[in-house]
């Protein structure tokens, strides 16, 4: 979240769209209800299924899965053409005066630049910035030249007409003009929407590009940054936000620092690749200190063996020869033989990765596989036969399994971050069952095991494993609070004012911030977004003051947010450029004071920075503005486009008919084999999504007894309508099959799906919840993964769980 | 109490009619009224929790029941909302309302055990031997396979056939740690629940 959950009762206008806060993230959408109750502000619910969030919406409109670009492109247009925008913002705030190189353009579908053969755009040398003889990039501050993004934004979504966007999505008409109106209100300084979106935008081939629409439209709107604004990702489990932030991804560092490729050989290279000089003059381009972020992480890691003289241990860190070895990369690898040991902690992938049989098979062809966790899960017990739940050949899987029993969260001390940024630390209620131990415990052990064989044995490459720095006062077991130092960091050496030689930071002495981050080897800090979380004041996460004295929610003393304790990212974009708020009575966030910036929140900004200056609220990029022309960020173009989702129920894209490479997202990867297992609409016609209920979280809670109760069996839903035509009746058993297998579940027969029509024919829905596996206290079911294909979203790999093509039968 | 001395008599007298009442045996035995069970949290111990599910991060008050001495194991009998936490004020949602199900799970495992190949069955197996047999296992892997160059002939130090499915619950410094041990390892099959 840009912003944060009790941040939502100061919005105007709230739109839901790709999620459904009201069942799964019941206890922060009681902020939407508290924005209604006492700020007047009005619900907008976007979706195929008339949802619990939707029940109490002011509005709600229906939508086809995997067409949300075409809606939300619909609404750039509406907002340009009836000139809803916020024009002091846009000019000053993004990238829309800035000029674009020649030769960029974009035909039938395409981006310039495609390469069918390789599914992509190797070649992405014009989406970019002309850049001017002084090193800066070209802006024309008229908005007239016809390659400057506001131009090049216009003419890209001038296609998407209402007409045809409420035939792509199946959103009448009418209804889809209700909902733009009511958001271009927002357009006024000082009125805001917030955009609350989860699973339902990031599960599809384009969901990045859903949720950069989703950006772009805030954007238009002048809402990003603003209190009661942002882009709001409800994160789907309670401390995704803290591993992503920790970079336990395939091509991540800690902090979103990025691993080396192969062809960054040279450590300096490396680092000027990621710390851009700024872009246009006065900026801040707060990525230029990349090595004093990186430098830290590696003495926090290595110690006293990372050093000037090796490159800070530059060569001990892999490097990568693909953009990422992402789970479906993965686990095509092992499906092909080609992976030996796999590791599962605290996770379920046979549960919660599309097409059951493929994973089965690959973890059938693993030699070992380690799964730690406090439960019981189907991953650890792929290999046994439960019947139709799990139809395999036990004593031909040769895969030797271990399954290690963890501690759960009432178990251990330890920070985890919600959705919010916000790190709330948490302590230890009580022992674990049995011999359960943490997974600090578990990895502290396989690391000193492998340590000891290394010494003894010796084997390749030994130098990381034998020179990581372990410096806990309990090896075998470092403690929560230890780490949380080390993530935090600390000063080294004495380190000193430059200007005044006086001692800032005492050597061991724990830093305050990452403003004292150096890149010379003299403090060491694990996770550098995350530093001052732990200072020398303690434990900044364990703080409990929930006082609010601006009565909006900030309560900057609970607990600890990232970066810095700010709450609302952005948040100098809350004020006009002169530097007072847009709205000084109810949206006052930040604002000059004459001297400095100061306000309600902790200002995400140069503090000292006049506004006169001229420095741009969004100090990341290059060019200190937000971007609606992603330059070469993203893998199918930098604005989102409407593809239809690989399996889609009318077989063509509406934009692009004649163009089948347009079809669906053009930049996706699809493996060999999975190509073949899409299904048509022929013979698969239904649109099917999955989700999650209220009364259960994914796998966990079919083995705790009270939800296992009030959700005790797996149930598909499907409309009226459809039920009718095939003859299926409330509480009939029915079968829904894709391309790739099928379940069997209760048919809950519903009037909050309707059928939809869509490129001139009847699009009906079919809703899979996800919960069911073969072992728990709930009555054991079908993984409903068995039926979502094997294809993720063109920049993060995430599955296509949300749009896909089923049959359904009676059973 | 201010009383005058009439009040104080219609005091005494309401007294004096439940005590002859008593006499008459119409009160219950004394011994079952000290057998009437306490108020259970009144002498647990209260522990600050946050939510392990979705990522609202509602405060949680765990009540646990122990003498808190330090051979006595705590026995978390109750789990409620925080009502001082800003997000959640106390609420819970069915899933967190049912938290305490989740903790005393039948389901939960207990001991390190390991499946044979070919085999239908758990078999247990100390955590030393868990250990020993794993870290075996992923050093022989990462000797025969381990990149240190690629074809051009560049440094990469990889190591690809051995991977690692990171968590969506644990805590940072349990992803801090996994994060430091697997990449001096070497390994890129790394990935958390952030992706799907």
């Amino acid at each position: 979240m840009t912003n944060h959950w009790s941040d939502i009762q100061n919005a105007d206008l709230i739109l839901i769209m790709g999620g459904n806060a009201a069942e799964a993230h019941p206890c922060g959408f009681k902020w939407v209800t508290e924005a209604k109750a006492h700020n007047k502000a009005r619900l907008i619910v976007v979706d195929p299924r008339f949802n619990r969030s939707a029940s109490v919406a002011d509005l709600y409109a229906p939508i086809r899965t995997g067409t949300d670009i075409a809606f939300l492109g619909g609404l750039i247009n509406y907002l340009l053409e009836n000139d809803k925008i916020q024009h002091e913002y846009v000019r000053n705030y993004t990238d829309l005066p800035l000029i674009v190189r020649e030769g960029f353009g974009f035909e039938n579908g395409l981006f310039d630049g495609y390469d069918a053969e390789r599914r992509g755009y190797p070649d992405k040398s014009t989406w970019n910035y002309e850049i001017g003889p002084d090193g800066y990039a070209l802006t024309d501050p008229t908005l007239s030249h016809p390659r400057c993004v506001y131009q090049l934004l216009r003419a890209h979504y001038s296609r998407y007409t209402p007409e045809l966007v409420s035939s792509i999505c199946g959103t009448p008409q009418d209804l889809m003009l209700k909902v733009w109106e009511a958001v271009a209100e927002t357009s006024a300084p000082g009125k805001v929407m917030t955009i609350m979106y989860a699973l339902g935008w990031t599960q599809h081939t384009v969901g990045s590009q859903m949720i950069r629409c989703g950006a772009m439209v805030q954007l238009l709107l002048g809402n990003i940054g603003m209190p009661g604004g942002g882009m709001n990702a409800l994160r789907g489990h309670s401390n995704i936000q803290g591993l992503t932030d920790l970079g336990l991804l395939s091509n991540l560092l800690p902090g979103y620092l990025t691993l080396p490729r192969d062809t960054e050989q040279d450590y300096a290279a490396y680092i000027a690749g990621r710390a851009p000089r700024p872009l246009r003059p006065n900026q801040l381009s707060y990525w230029q200190y990349y090595e004093r972020f990186h430098v830290s992480l590696m003495k926090a890691w290595f110690g006293p063996n990372a050093t000037v003289e090796n490159n800070w241990a530059y060569d001990w860190l892999p490097k990568l020869d693909i953009p990422g070895y992402d789970v479906l990369k993965v686990f095509d690898m092992m499906y092909e033989g080609q992976i030996n040991g796999y590791f599962c902690q605290g996770f379920n992938p046979i549960g919660s990765f599309p097409n059951k049989a493929k994973v089965s098979a690959a973890l059938s062809r693993l030699k070992y596989l380690v799964v730690m966790d406090p439960l019981q899960t189907e991953t650890a017990e792929f290999w046994r036969n439960a019947g139709e739940h799990n139809d395999v050949d036990t004593a031909a899987i040769q895969t030797t399994v271990f399954r290690l029993p963890t501690t759960c969260f009432a178990e251990e001390n330890g920070a985890l971050v919600n959705s919010g940024r916000w790190l709330q630390w948490h302590w230890k209620a009580g022992d674990p069952p049995g011999l359960a131990r943490t997974d600090v415990h578990i990895m502290a052990g396989l690391y000193h095991r492998l340590r000891e064989l290394y010494l003894s044995e010796g084997g390749v490459f030994p130098d990381p494993i034998l020179g990581l720095h372990w410096n806990y006062a309990r090896p075998d077991e470092p403690s929560a609070e230890e780490i949380a130092m080390e993530y935090s960091g600390k000063a080294l050496t004495n380190l000193t004012d430059p200007n005044t030689g006086a001692v800032e930071v005492r050597a061991g002495e724990q830093l305050a911030g990452f403003g004292q981050l150096r890149a010379d080897g003299s403090t060491a800090c694990g996770c550098w977004i995350w530093s001052g979380s732990w200072t020398q004041q303690g434990n900044q996460m364990a703080r409990r003051d929930n006082a609010d004295p601006f009565g909006m929610g900030q309560t900057l003393g609970w607990a600890w947010a990232w970066p810095a304790n700010r709450r609302i990212l952005y948040n100098r974009a809350s004020a006009r450029p002169d530097g007072q708020p847009w709205d000084p009575v109810k949206k006052r966030l930040v604002w000059w004071n004459g001297t400095r910036w100061a306000g309600t929140d902790v200002p995400d900004f140069k503090l000292d920075s006049p506004p006169e200056e001229g420095m741009s609220p969004f100090i990341m990029t290059p060019e200190g503005t937000a971007r609606f022309f992603a330059v070469d960020m993203m893998a199918e173009g930098p604005f989102p486009e409407h593809y239809e989702p690989f399996e889609t129920p009318i077989g063509r894209n509406p934009l692009h008919p004649d163009n089948p490479l347009a079809r669906s997202n053009p930049a996706a990867r699809v493996f060999k084999n999975d190509m073949e297992l899409f299904g048509t609409a022929e013979e698969f016609p239904y649109a099917a999504t999955t989700y999650r209920l209220t009364e259960h979280f994914h796998f966990w809670t079919k083995h705790c007894r009270l939800n296992a109760i009030t959700q005790p069996e797996q149930f598909v839903e499907i409309g009226e309508a459809l039920a009718s035509e095939l003859g299926i009746a409330a509480g009939d058993r029915v079968k829904v099959s894709s391309n790739r297998g099928y379940i069997k579940a209760v048919a809950v027969v519903t009037k909050r799906i309707r059928p939809l029509t869509v490129d001139g024919r009847t699009v009906h829905h079919v809703g899979i919840p996800l919960h069911w596996g073969f072992s728990g206290l709930a009555k054991n079911g079908f993984i409903t993964n068995t039926l979502t294909p094997f294809v993720g979203d063109g920049n993060t790999q995430t599955p296509e769980f949300k749009s896909f093509l089923v049959n359904v039968e009676k059973a | 109490m201010d009383m005058n001395r009439r009040q104080f008599f219609k005091v005494c007298g309401v007294g004096l009619g439940a005590s002859s009442l008593a006499a008459l045996g119409m009160a219950p035995p004394p011994a079952y009224a000290e057998s009437i069970r306490h108020f259970k949290l009144a002498h647990t111990r209260e522990t600050r929790n946050t939510c392990p599910y979705c990522s609202v991060g509602c405060g949680l008050i765990l009540y646990s029941q122990g003498s808190g001495g330090k051979n006595v194991s705590q026995e978390i009998i109750h789990i409620e909302g925080d009502s001082d936490h800003p997000v959640n004020r106390g609420t819970l949602c069915p899933k967190g309302a049912g938290l305490l199900d989740f903790v005393h799970s039948p389901h939960r495992l207990t001991q390190p055990e390991v499946r044979e190949p070919g085999s239908d069955t758990w078999t247990p197996i100390s955590w030393d031997d868990a250990l020993d047999r794993i870290a075996r296992l992923m050093k022989d892997d990462r000797d025969a396979n381990f990149i240190e160059r690629n074809e051009q002939g560049q440094t990469v130090n990889r190591w690809l056939s051995t991977g690692f499915l990171a968590a969506s619950a644990s805590s940072n410094e349990s992803g801090y740690i996994t994060h430091k041990v697997v990449r001096a390892l070497g390994m890129l099959g790394f990935d958390n629940q952030a992706r799907v």
